[in-house]
Order: C-alpha cells, then structure tokens, then sequence
C-alpha cells in the first residue's frame, strides 16, 4: 500500500514526531501532577493539545534556526533539544535547571540549542526575533528566525512594528501563530477585529498561510516550505496554526469560559492520537511499537522528575549573580 | 460588620462605585466575563454588563491610552493591568500623557484615571509577576500613587482614587490578597490619599514601609518601643507625619519590597536628612531587596527582606 506519510518523511523521522509528541503530552501531565504536589511553584502553561505545532515546526527548521516564544514553552525547548530533566529542575527551581532554577517555567532559554528564550510578557518577542534576524543577515549566515506566539499576543504593539520592521527590511524571520482560540479568558473574536490572524500580514506585504495545527505533518509541510522560502528570498513569511488547549491557561485557570462540549470536540481531534492512527493504519508501526513509545516517554519524564526531587537547591548567593551589581 | 479580605474589599469598592456613578467603568484583560484574573472584579459583569464591564485587547498601551482618552471626556475609567510587571508597555501613555495633561492643558482639563494593578513578591512567581517598582511612578509628577496595605484601607482607598480628579496608580500588594481578613463596613467611607497611617504608637525608633512588608514589619518590631508608619500613599507624601514621628524617635528604619537603588527608600532618607537631621540618633537605615531582578521559588525569600532581616536592621539601630 502507498504510504502517504512515507512519501513525506522516511520511518525514522515519523516515529521521532510521534516521539516527540507524546514525550511533550507525558511531559506536561507531569507537570500538572508536580504542582499540585507543590513542587512547582508559580504560574504554570501546559501545552497538552498544541504538540503538533512545535513538534511539526522544529522539525521544519534547521537546526540553527533561533527559536524564540511565550511562556507556554517546555515542550519548544524539549523538542528542540532540551534537556527534560533540566527543563524539569528549572521548574522546580532547583539548582540544575537549564537556567539554574531562577527563572523558573516561563523563561527557559537554551542558547547552545539556538533557543533563545521564553518570555513570559505577551509580544515581548517580536522584537527580539527581528534583531536576531537583523544580526543573522548582517554577519551573512544562514540562520533565520522563528517566533512563536499566540492569538492574543497579535494585539500588542510590538507584533505590528515586528512585522513592519521585519518586510520593511526583508529580514529571514519565519512568524508562527499558535492561535488556540483564547488568550486566558478572551476568545479570539472578543480581541481582534479581524480574528483571521494571518490575514493580518497583509498589511505588512508578508505572505500568509492558516493551517490544521492539530496535525503534525500539516505544520511539518507548512514550516519547511516557509523556512525554505524565507531562506531563499530573505523575508518574513506567517503561519496561522489553528489548534487548542486542552488544559486551563495555566494551572490557576479553571476555565469557566469554555463549554464542556467544545473542549471535547477539540479533544477527539488530539494531535497524539490522530497522529497514531495514521502511522498505524499505513502500517508504519503498530499499536504494541506506539505503546512503547510512550512507555520510554513516560520513563524519560518520571526520570526528569526524580532528578529535579533529588536535585539541590539553590545557594542563597544565586540571587547576585548573573547580573552586575 | 463582614469580614473581607482584599480581593472582596476591592470588589466591593469597585460595585459601590459603579453604583453610585455611571461614569465609573472598568476595562482590562479579562476583567469582564472572566471576573478577572485574580477574581478582583467577579460578578460585576452580571451586575453592570459589557458596557461597563470591558474586556479589552491584551494591549497594555491602548488600555491605558485609552482610558486617558474616556477620563478627559469626563468617564471614570477604572483600567486593570493584570500584574505591574505588564505595564511598562504603557508606561508611555502613563508618564508622557495622563501625567501632564492637566498641565499641558493648564488645569482645563484633568485625567481622572485609576490604574489598578497586583504588585509586589511573595506568590513564589519569578520577575515580572513579582515587580515592585512604585519608585518609577513616584518619579512622575502629575501621578498619585498608592498602596494599600489591607482590606479596610484598600476599600476607603480606592474609593477616593476614584473619586479624585487626577490620574492614580492603585497597587495590590498580591501576597496579600487572601491572606488578611478584616471588617470592612458596607456602604460610604473613605480613607483620604496623602495622609500617612501612624498603624502602631512608639517612641524609640519609627519605621516606616507599605504594601506586604507592613505585615513583615510589624512581626519584626514585637517586643520594641517602635511607631510604625504606613505612609498609604507613597506620592504625594505625608512628610509632615514621618517627620513628626523622626523628630520624635529619632531613630528612621526603611523596609521596601522594590530593590535598594533608587528605591523610593532614598527619597525619605533624602528628605528626613534635609528636615531631621539634628533630631537622629542613628544613621537611616534602608531594609531592601538586592539590585537584581527577582528570583524564582526559595530564592525569593532570601530576597525580599525578611522579619528577621528587618528585625535585625532595628536592633542595629537601637544600638545607637
Ligand atoms: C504584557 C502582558 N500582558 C498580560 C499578560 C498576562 N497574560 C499572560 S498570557 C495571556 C494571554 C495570552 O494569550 P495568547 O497570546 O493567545 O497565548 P496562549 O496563552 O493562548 O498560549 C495574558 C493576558 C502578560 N503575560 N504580559
Ligand atoms: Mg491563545
């Protein structure tokens, strides 16, 4: 039987997205599990439902691309590459996390991987991405940038002087709207005047697409060819990923302003589970190889969260370093 | 008498207002339907609707600017800025415009703004979400800021705020937003801004702090002849209360939250130098947090000054 799937992607690489999907959902759920323990302090964004897109979007991205996003970035950071035992103890804020257990769940940065950093202020990273992009072309590399962001944060300024800026100078800077529909209570419609993100770019003379952010070879396809033409003609292109979260905004949400109903309909499209049927029904892997999968999954996060109990606190004198004084 | 804590003292000052006077109106990220992050503004929705009820863009700027925009044509515009560590984005609309233009309009016009928000360390968040830094308002002139330090006082507060012809930044110290209940009459009363609280009589040594460390404060002085003062609002200042406490004691220990530079710390010591110098005892000392941006979990409590830090700088002083 033709495989539509193998046609895009050899085995290997289909099973990593699967991999990486599930890693991030076992993950988060963890988390969940870890705050209401209290071991997890603080405000706490899961991503459960949104995998497909960073998932989807990393592997469409070259390596070095910078990856820049909001507060809702564990599994960016870990599908790029991250540590989730590190990730884990930044979350605890324990001395072994990725940012030595001072920043905690919304400003997670991995230079090394070219994660250049959650920001935990809504449109904080527009700007930033654009500059990244200005130095990347200015020193004549091939890099671009990606910056991720959410439905809600295309209403604050920096978006528009982001997307100006960045035509204006054709700068390699790849935009990625995860629009979930809310931005914590607000629904979409109640926030923007025109709730069709992408088409926003036009504004900005930059070429846009909306895509199923529920499926990961949809973003994979969307990403890859945006970053190829980003890369050819140096200029900003914008991807609407339409998708869901399937939890409260963060864990302090209880989430009154959604139907039961409409986040179960949202549910029966989960990426994960989707996903699986269609490895399976192309017969690339059985459900019994899908199963362990996620068992290692799961092992890797019970792991991540045994190393973060176990891991030292911080010393007091943390609080004066990193920073002149 | 019903027993509030901040969160119900805040909202009942908020119904009682609106009640009052339909020019009252609130906007912000999730203030309406939602009842507000924090829960501050639940049920007003119901009670006053989407007209008076506005759940805005989550665009800090044109939620200021534009309430600027409604208070000059003669609204009452109540904005909430989700945490204080979202409102630099706006910090332009606050300093470059609803501060001047009473004066740029030579008093033919006033901005009767009130912009709310949670402020101050303590909820085991990292920067951002623990910011303390009244300092930049109190450096604006044309801009009233307060700081209420419990339930009673934020009612009365915020209902002069309202009231009051003139742009007020009105911050909630988060850590205490359900951690103090306290009888909070229904109905009309106000606290005056730019009178300071004397919240504790002594007479060996006065301290003086606002917001969450007030509660810190008065742990830490137990067992000391100290008067505690809580100024309320941080600007305009009740010098005239401070000084006749310094004069008195002769002893001045500062306790902020906000880090130690330019803290608003400096502006009393400044002042008390100038005005009170032949009255001390001791130098002024200043309890603060270090110059460095706030820290996640653990860390934060070696941050932010502690009883024991604060009731260590006292007894320093009262060595004197
Ligand atoms: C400047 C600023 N304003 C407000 C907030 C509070 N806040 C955090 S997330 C959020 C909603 C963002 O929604 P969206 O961009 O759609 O991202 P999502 O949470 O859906 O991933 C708000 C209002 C903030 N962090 N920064
Ligand atoms: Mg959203």
């Amino acid at each position: 039987m033709d495989s539509k799937l193998r046609a895009i992607l050899p085995d290997q690489e289909l099973l990593k997205l699967y991999q990486q999907m599930v890693l991030s959902r076992e993950f988060e759920e963890s988390c969940a599990e870890q705050y209401t323990k209290g071991h997890i302090t603080g405000f706490l964004h899961l991503y459960s439902g949104q995998e497909a897109v960073a998932v989807g979007a990393t592997a469409g991205l070259h390596k070095d691309d910078y990856i820049l996003s909001a507060y809702r970035e564990h599994a960016q950071a870990i599908v790029r590459g991250a540590d989730p035992k590190r990730v884990m103890a930044e979350l605890f804020g324990k001395a072994t996390g990725i940012c030595k257990g001072k920043g905690g769940s919304m400003h997670l940065f991995d230079p090394g991987l070219s994660f250049m950093g959650g920001y935990a202020i809504v449109g904080g990273q527009f700007p930033i991405a654009v500059g990244l992009a200005f130095a990347a072309k200015y020193r004549k590399e091939d890099r671009i940038s990606a910056c991720f962001f959410g439905d809600g944060a295309v209403n604050q300024g920096t978006f528009h002087e982001g997307l100006n800026w960045a035509r204006l100078w054709n700068l390699p800077v790849l935009f990625v709207c995860e629009n979930n529909f809310y931005g914590i209570g607000t629904e979409v419609h109640r926030s923007s005047a025109l709730a069709d993100i992408h088409k926003r770019a036009c504004g900005y003379d930059i070429p846009a697409v909306r895509i199923d952010g529920m499926d990961v070879m949809a973003v994979y396809e969307a990403v890859k060819w945006g970053v190829d033409w980003v890369r050819e003609n140096s200029r900003p292109y914008l991807i609407e990923a339409m998708t869901y979260r399937f939890r409260g905004h963060s864990m302090a949400d209880p989430g009154k302003y959604r139907s039961a109903a409409e986040v179960e309909l949202w549910k029966a499209r989960d990426p994960i589970v989707g996903f699986a049927k269609r490895l399976a029904d192309e017969r690339i892997a059985t459900g019994e190889q899908l199963e362990v999968i996620r068992e290692k999954a799961a092992a890797i996060v019970q792991e991540a969260v045994k190393f973060a109990e176990e891991s030292p606190w911080p010393e007091d004198d943390e609080v004066y370093k990193d920073i002149y004084v | 008498m019903p027993q509030l804590n901040m969160v119900q003292a805040i909202n009942l000052a908020l119904r009682e207002e609106m009640e009052r006077d339909d020019r009252v109106v609130l906007l912000g990220e999730d203030v309406g339907k939602d009842g507000g992050v924090f829960r501050v503004t639940e049920g007003l929705f119901d009670r006053f609707g989407a007209e008076r009820l506005i759940d805005t863009p989550l665009s800090e700027s044109a939620i200021v600017g534009a309430a600027v925009g409604m208070a000059v044509y003669g609204l009452l515009p109540v904005a909430e800025i989700q945490f204080m560590g979202f409102v630099y984005s706006a910090f332009d609309q606050i300093f470059a415009h609803a501060a001047r233009l009473r004066s740029r309009s030579r008093s033919r016009f006033t901005v009767p703004l009130v912009v709310r928000a949670p402020y101050g360390g303590g909820i085991k968040a990292p920067e951002l979400h623990e910011e303390s830094t009244e300092a930049f308002f109190c450096h604006m002139p044309g801009v009233k800021v307060v700081i209420p330090s419990g339930p009673y006082v934020a009612k009365g507060l915020l209902v002069s705020a309202i009231r009051d012809p003139d742009p007020v930044i009105f911050l909630e110290p988060t850590r205490l937003y359900r951690l103090i209940k306290e009888e909070v009459p229904e109905g009309e009363y106000a606290v005056p801004l730019g009178k300071a609280r004397i919240v504790r009589e002594g007479s060996k040594v006065t301290v003086v702090a606002w917001g969450s460390m007030l509660e810190r404060v008065m742990k830490a002085v137990e067992g000391y002849d100290a008067e505690v003062i809580d100024p309320l609002t941080l600007s305009p200042f009740d010098w005239e209360t401070l000084l006749a406490s310094v004069r008195e004691t002769g002893r001045l220990v500062i306790v902020h939250e906000a880090q130690f530079t330019g803290g608003f710390g400096a502006e009393i010591a400044a002042t008390v130098a100038q005005e009170a110098i032949l009255y001390l005892r001791a130098p002024v000392v200043r309890v603060a947090s270090p110059d460095v941006h706030v820290p996640l979990a653990k860390l934060v409590e070696h941050y932010l000054p502690s009883v024991e830090r604060i009731r260590g700088t006292v007894d320093e002083v009262m060595k004197y």
